[in-house]
C-alpha cells in the first residue's frame, strides 16, 4: 500500500461511526457531513506527519465537533480561526473520548444514520443513494456511474432525498428496544436493495455494479458487529456473501448470463462460501428463523453441491415451503416450482405455478420458467408460445438471449435427426 | 525456539482495503513467507475469517455460548504465525518483515510452549 492509502483505509471505516456521531451532536445532516469532511482534511495533513491516532473515528469526531463550533463562532464574531495544533491536540480528551464510544452510543448512532436512509417515503433507489452518499461516503460521481445516470441527475437525486428525510425530522431519542428492532429490519432490507441492485445487473454493467455488492457486504457485516446477537442480520450477512460467491462464474466472457447449473464451480469464492456457511450456523442456534437465514440457507446448499446433480433438492423444496409461509408471494412459489420440478418432475412444478399465471402475467421469469417445464414435458408447441412471451418481456438483452437460447435448442430438437447430427 | 507471531490489526481498516490492495499486502506477505520456507523455518500460518463469524465459548458453569469473538476491542487477533527463530531478536525481525510488507495494527511475540503440528486437518 501507498503512504497515504492506510489513511483512505481509516477515514473509509470510521466515516459511518464519526458521521453518525456527528449528526447526534450537531442535529443536521450537512453540517454533520460538513464537520467529517473538514476533520478528513486536518487528518490528511497531521497523520502522516504524527502517525495514525489510537482510535481514528474518536479523532475525526472530536475535531470534526471542534471546527463546526469555531466555524459557528467565527462567523458570528469575525473572530480568526485557531491554529491546526491546537484543534488537534486531543492528548487525554482523545482517550477519553474513546472510552465513551465504547458504549452504546455509537451503536444507535450508526444505526440511526443508516435508518433515516430507509425513509418510506423514499423511493428505493433513492434509499441506496442517499446511504452510499452518507453513510458509505462514496462520491457522487461513483454513485452515479454505478447507477448509470449523469452526475447532475444523481446530485439532484441525493439532493432531494436530503431534503425529504430533513423535512420528515430525524428520530434523535434513544430507540427503545422495539423500535430498535423495527429500524434494524428496515436497515437490513435497505442493504438488500444496495446488493441487488449491484447483483441484477446485466453482464454489460455487472463490473461497473459490481461496487454496489461489495459496499453492501461492507455494511452488512458493520451492521452485524453492532448486533452480533441477531439470527436475521447474520442470516442477511450469509445471504449477501453466498451470492457475492458466484460473482465471477455468473457471466461467459461475451457478458452473457450463465445458469446455475452451467456455472463453472471452480470459479465460486470458497472463502465466501466458507464465511456465509459458518453465518448460517451460527445463525440456526438461536432457533428463531427468518426469510434471510431461509434464503441464506438455500444459497448454501447450491454452494454445497460440487455438482449441479449433487443439489438437494429435496432440502431446498422444503426451505421454500417454509419460505412461503414467512412471506407468501408469487416469485417464491415459482422459486419453489423450479425445485419441484426436479424433486416430483415437471408437470408438479407445472400444476404449481398455474395459478400464478394471473399476477405474473407481466413477469418475465414466470414465462421463462413455464417454458421450460413445457419443453421438459414435450409440449413443444406451448413452450415455445411461453417463450415468446418472455422475450417480449426480457429486461435486459442478456435475458432475452437466454430464451432464445432455449428457442434454438426447440427448434433443433423437432427437426429431422438427420439436420441434428450435422449441427453437432 | 517457536515463536507465535499473533496478528492484530483493525477488522474495520482491513475489511475497507479494496479487492487488489488486499491481494498486494498478501503478496507482499507471501515474499517474506517464502523466505522463511526456503530457511526451513516457516511452521502454519493462518489468516482467520472476520470476528462476525466468530463464537465464544465461555467456560462457565454450564458453559455458555455467546456470538462474536472473545475480547470487543478495536484491533482484533486476524491470524498468526509459526515461526522458528533463534532468540526474541531474531524473531522481532521475522515481525519486522512482515510489519513492512502489511502496515498498521501490532504482532505479538510469543514463545510457544507446546506444539503439536498435528496434520490431519487439510
Amino acid at each position: 500500500m501507498t503512504d497515504t492509502a492506510w489513511i483512505d483505509a481509516a477515514l473509509t471505516s470510521a466515516r459511518p461511526q464519526a458521521v453518525g456521531a456527528l449528526l447526534r451532536y450537531f442535529r443536521n445532516l450537512d453540517i454533520a457531513e460538513e464537520a467529517y469532511q473538514n476533520a478528513c482534511l486536518r487528518a490528511l495533513k497531521t497523520w502522516p506527519q504524527n502517525g495514525p491516532p489510537r482510535d481514528p473515528a474518536a479523532w475525526l469526531i472530536m475535531v470534526g465537533r471542534n471546527v463546526a463550533i469555531d466555524e459557528v463562532r467565527r462567523t458570528s464574531k469575525q473572530q480568526a480561526l485557531p491554529e491546526d495544533e491546537v484543534i488537534s491536540d486531543l492528548g487525554d480528551a482523545e482517550e477519553q473520548l474513546a472510552e465513551r464510544l465504547d458504549g452504546s452510543h455509537y451503536r444507535d448512532d450508526i444505526l440511526r444514520l443508516l435508518f433515516i436512509c430507509c425513509h418510506p417515503e423514499l423511493p428505493a433507489t433513492q434509499q441506496i443513494a442517499l446511504a452510499l452518499r452518507i453513510v458509505s461516503g462514496l462520491s457522487v460521481k461513483q454513485i452515479a456511474r454505478a447507477f448509470l445516470v449523469t452526475e447532475a441527475a444523481m446530485e439532484q437525486r441525493i439532493t432531494r432525498a436530503k431534503a425529504k428525510v430533513a423535512s420528515a425530522g430525524i428520530p434523535f431519542e434513544t430507540p427503545g428496544a422495539v423500535e430498535r428492532s423495527e429500524r434494524l429490519g428496515a436497515v437490513a432490507a435497505m442493504i438488500y436493495l444496495i446488493f441487488n441492485e449491484g447483483y441484477s445487473a446485466s453482464g454489460e454493467t455487472s463490473e461497473i455494479r459490481k461496487p454496489l455488492c461489495e459496499e453492501a457486504i461492507r455494511l452488512a457485516r458493520l451492521l452485524l458487529r453492532l448486533f452480533q446477537s441477531e439470527p436475521e442480520i447474520m442470516g442477511l450477512m450469509a445471504l449477501l456473501l453466498l451470492q457475492h460467491a458466484r460473482a465471477a462464474a455468473r457471466f461467459d466472457v461475451n457478458g452473457q448470463f450463465v445458469l446455475l447449473e452451467d456455472q463453472d464451480r471452480t470459479l465460486w469464492n470458497e472463502k465466501e462460501i466458507a464465511e456465509g456457511v459458518a453465518l448460517i450456523d451460527k445463525a440456526v442456534r438461536h432457533r428463531r428463523s427468518g426469510p434471510y437465514q431461509v434464503q441464506a440457507a438455500i444459497a448454501a446448499l447450491h454452494a454445497r453441491a460440487a455438482t449441479p446433480e449433487e443439489t438437494d433438492w429435496v432440502q431446498i423444496d422444503l426451505l421454500y415451503g417454509a419460505l412461503e409461509i414467512m412471506q407468501p408471494s408469487p416469485v417464491v412459489t415459482l422459486n419453489r416450482a423450479v425445485a419441484v420440478s426436479k424433486v416430483r418432475g415437471p408437470l408438479a412444478a407445472l400444476e404449481m405455478i398455474e395459478p400464478l399465471g394471473e399476477r405474473l402475467s407481466n413477469y418475465f421469469h414466470y414465462f421463462g420458467v413455464r417454458g421450460a417445464f413445457l419443453m421438459q414435458l414435450g409440449r413443444n408447441e406451448e413452450a415455445r408460445v411461453a417463450f415468446d412471451r418472455a422475450i417480449a418481456l426480457a429486461n435486459t438483452s442478456a435475458e432475452a438471449a437466454h430464451i432464445r437460447m432455449h428457442l434454438d435448442r426447440l427448434i433443433r430438437d423437432s427437426q429431422p435427426s438427420g439436420s441434428k447430427v450435422e449441427k453437432k | 525456539m517457536l515463536y507465535a507471531i499473533l496478528c492484530y490489526h483493525d477488522e474495520d481498516v482491513v475489511g475497507s482495503w479494496s479487492k487488489e490492495q488486499d491481494a498486494a499486502v498478501m503478496s507482499k506477505l507471501e515474499v517474506v513467507q517464502d523466505r522463511l520456507t526456503k530457511e526451513g523455518r516457516l511452521g502454519p500460518v493462518a489468516r482467520l475469517l472476520p470476528t462476525t463469524a466468530a463464537t465464544t465459548l465461555r467456560k462457565d458453569d454450564p458453559p455458555v455460548v455467546l456470538d462474536g469473538p472473545y475480547a470487543e476491542t478495536k484491533e482484533q487477533l486476524l491470524g498468526f504465525y509459526i515461526v522458528d527463530c533463534k532468540n526474541l531478536d531474531d524473531a522481532l525481525g521475522v515481525a519486522r518483515d512482515l510489519g513492512a510488507a502489511n502496515p498498521g495494527g501490532a504482532y505479538e511475540i510469543r514463545p510457544v510452549g507446546l506444539f503439536q503440528p498435528g496434520g490431519g486437518a487439510k
